[in-house]
C-alpha cells in the first residue's frame, strides 16, 4: 500500500496563547499610561500617583494591624446583614413562591423596590438604629434583601412538579416539604441569590460606613480621601474590590454552584 | 350509588391580588399612623403618614422638588446617551474583532458586577465635586451591560439575514448598520434598561453621598436639618420616580421586542 503521508500536518502550538498574549499586552499598556500620566504632571498632585507609591502604601495598609480590626468590623457587618436580611428574603420568597395569589399581590411590590438606590433610606436608618454599627447592619440587610426574596420566589417555582407530587405522597408535612424538597431542589437560585444579596450588602454596609462612620473599611477609604492620602485610597479599593469578587466566588464554591452546574 | 361531585374551585378574580396588595399597603399605613398617635412609635423618629403625605406640598414650593427631579433626570439622560453610544460601539468593535472579544468580554464581565459606587470618593478627585462626578459614576457603572448586550445581540443575528447582507454585497459598515444593529436592537435595549437603571441608582445615590445635585441632595439637605416628614416624603418621591421609570422602561423594552 502506497503511502499516503501525513493526513494532517501538526502546527506547533504557539508558547502563549493569542488571547492570553493580547490580556498581557492590554494590561501592560494600561500599566503604561498610568505610569506615564503620573509622571507627566498633567493632572493634579497625587489623582494618579505612581504605581510604585500605590504598591508602598498597599504594603504599608496590609502590615497593619488596624486595618484587619477595621476588615474585622465590616466583615461582621456585611456578615450579619447577609444572615438577616437573607434568612428574612429565604422565607418571604418560600412563602411568594408557594402562593400565586400573595405572589400576584405582593411581588410587584419587590420586583420595583428591588432595583431603587437603598442608600436613600440611610438617614431613616440612623433614626431608627443610630450611629453606631447597627445602623449599617440595617442598610445592609435592606440591601440584601430584595434580590434573595425574588431569586428563591422564582427558583420556587421553577421546581420540578413531580418532586412536589412525591414529597405529597408521602404526605410530607409544611415543614417536610420545605426541608427535604423545596430547599435541596432550589440550591441553585438560593446560591445565586444569596450571592447576589451578598454584593447588595458589601456596598449598602460600605455606603453606609463612608456616610458616617469612625471605624471599618468604609471609613478609611473616606478618610483617606479627607486628608488627600490618594495611594492610602487606592490601595484600601484594590483590597475591597479583590475581597469582595474572593468573597463572591468563595460563596459560589463552598455552596456547590459548580457541581451543580456540571449535572 | 352517585358520588357528589367536588365543588370547582373557583378562580380568584383578576383584580383581587392587586388590589388585596394595594389594600394591605393602605391599611399598614393607617395602622402605623394608629400605633404613632398612640404613642408606641415616637414621631421623633417615625412621622405619622398623614404629615408626610402634607409635607409633599412644601417640598414642592419651597425645596424645588420639581427642579430637582429634572435636575437629577438630565443627569440620568446624559449619563444615558453616553452608555448608549459609547455601549454600542465597544459592543460593535469587539464583535468584529474575535480576539479582543474573547480578550476582554470576561474583564467587561466582571466590571459588571463590580461595586463601582464604592469608588466615588475616586471619582470626586479625579472629576471634582461636581455634576460630571455624578455623571461619570451612573456611566461606568451602567456601561458593561450594554456592551455585554449588545455582543450578545449581533451574535445571536440568524444565519439567513446575515447571508441576505453578503448576497448584496454589502460593506462591513452596511452589515453593521443594515442588519446586524436592527436585529440586535431588542436585545440591546434590554442592555440599555440594565445600564439605565444600575445609573439611576448610582446617580441618586451619588447625589445623596456627595450632597451635591437632585433629589439625592435633597434627601440629605432635609435630614440633616431633621425635617422628619420632608425626609420620608422625599424619600418616598424618589421610590415613586424610580418605580415610574422602571415601568416605562419596561414597556418600551415589550414595544420593541420582536413577535415569535
Amino acid at each position: 500500500m502506497a503511502e499516503t503521508g501525513r493526513l494532517t500536518a501538526h502546527r506547533a502550538a504557539p508558547l502563549i496563547a493569542p488571547v492570553t498574549l493580547l490580556r498581557i499586552l492590554l494590561l501592560l499598556t494600561l500599566l503604561l499610561v498610568w505610569e506615564g500620566l503620573a509622571r507627566s504632571g498633567w493632572l493634579y498632585r497625587d489623582v494618579v500617583p505612581s504605581l510604585l507609591r500605590i504598591g508602598a502604601a498597599l504594603y504599608d495598609l496590609l502590615s497593619r494591624g488596624d486595618y484587619y480590626f477595621n476588615l474585622g468590623v465590616t466583615a461582621g457587618e456585611i456578615g450579619f446583614a447577609l444572615l438577616i436580611g437573607g434568612t428574612s428574603g429565604i422565607v418571604i420568597g418560600l412563602v411568594l413562591g408557594a402562593n400565586r395569589f400573595l405572589a400576584k399581590a405582593y411581588e410587584p411590590v419587590l420586583y420595583y423596590l428591588g432595583p431603587t438606590p437603598k442608600i436613600i433610606f440611610f438617614p431613616v436608618m440612623i433614626m431608627w438604629f443610630g450611629l453606631g454599627s447597627e445602623s449599617k447592619v440595617a442598610l445592609g440587610t435592606l440591601s440584601c434583601f430584595f434580590p434573595v426574596a425574588l431569586s428563591v420566589a422564582a427558583g420556587m417555582r421553577q421546581i420540578d412538579k413531580v418532586l412536589i407530587r412525591v414529597g405529597r405522597s408521602f404526605r410530607a408535612g409544611t415543614l417536610q416539604m420545605v426541608t427535604k424538597i423545596y430547599l435541596p431542589a432550589m440550591r441553585h437560585p438560593i446560591i445565586n441569590g444569596v450571592r447576589l444579596g451578598f454584593g447588595f450588602a458589601l456596598i449598602g454596609t460600605l455606603l453606609a460606613e463612608t456616610k458616617l462612620s469612625n471605624k471599618g473599611i468604609g471609613f478609611l477609604i473616606i478618610n483617606a480621601y479627607s486628608t488627600f492620602d490618594m495611594p492610602r485610597m487606592y490601595a484600601n479599593l484594590i483590597v475591597l474590590f479583590v475581597l469582595a469578587i474572593g468573597a463572591n466566588a468563595l460563596i459560589g464554591r463552598f455552596g456547590g454552584l459548580g457541581s451543580i452546574r456540571r449535572t | 350509588m352517585t358520588v357528589a361531585a367536588a365543588p370547582a374551585r373557583r378562580a380568584p378574580h383578576p383584580y383581587a391580588a392587586p388590589l388585596t396588595g394595594i389594600a394591605s399597603l393602605v391599611v399598614f399605613l393607617f395602622a402605623i399612623e394608629a400605633i404613632i398617635r398612640i404613642g408606641w412609635i415616637s414621631q421623633f423618629i417615625v412621622p405619622p403618614p398623614s404629615e408626610i403625605a402634607a409635607s409633599f406640598g412644601r417640598l414642592v414650593q419651597e425645596e424645588h422638588i420639581v427642579r430637582r427631579f429634572f435636575y437629577t433626570v438630565g443627569e440620568c439622560l446624559t449619563a444615558g446617551v453616553m452608555i448608549t453610544v459609547c455601549g454600542i460601539a465597544i459592543g460593535v468593535l469587539m464583535h468584529r474583532f474575535r480576539l479582543l472579544q474573547q480578550a476582554c468580554e470576561t474583564w467587561v464581565a466582571a466590571l459588571a458586577s463590580a461595586p463601582f459606587v464604592l469608588a466615588y470618593p475616586l471619582f470626586m478627585v479625579i472629576f471634582g465635586r461636581n455634576v460630571w462626578a455624578i455623571i461619570m459614576m451612573g456611566f461606568i457603572s451602567g456601561l458593561p451591560p450594554v456592551i455585554l448586550k449588545t455582543i450578545e445581540g449581533i451574535s445571536g443575528t440568524r444565519r439567513v439575514l446575515v447571508n441576505v447582507g453578503r448576497s448584496f454585497n454589502l460593506t462591513g459598515t452596511q452589515q453593521v448598520w443594515k442588519i446586524l444593529f436592527p436585529a440586535a436592537l431588542p436585545t440591546i435595549f434590554v442592555g440599555v434598561r440594565l445600564g439605565l437603571v444600575f445609573a439611576l441608582i448610582n446617580i441618586v445615590g451619588t447625589e445623596f453621598l456627595i450632597n451635591y445635585g437632585g433629589l439625592g441632595q435633597l434627601i440629605e439637605d432635609l435630614a440633616e436639618r431633621y425635617d422628619l416628614a420632608g425626609t420620608y416624603a422625599a424619600i418616598g418621591f424618589v421610590i415613586l420616580v424610580s418605580v415610574v421609570f422602571f415601568m416605562a422602561l419596561e414597556k418600551v423594552e415589550r414595544w420593541l421586542r420582536p413577535v415569535d
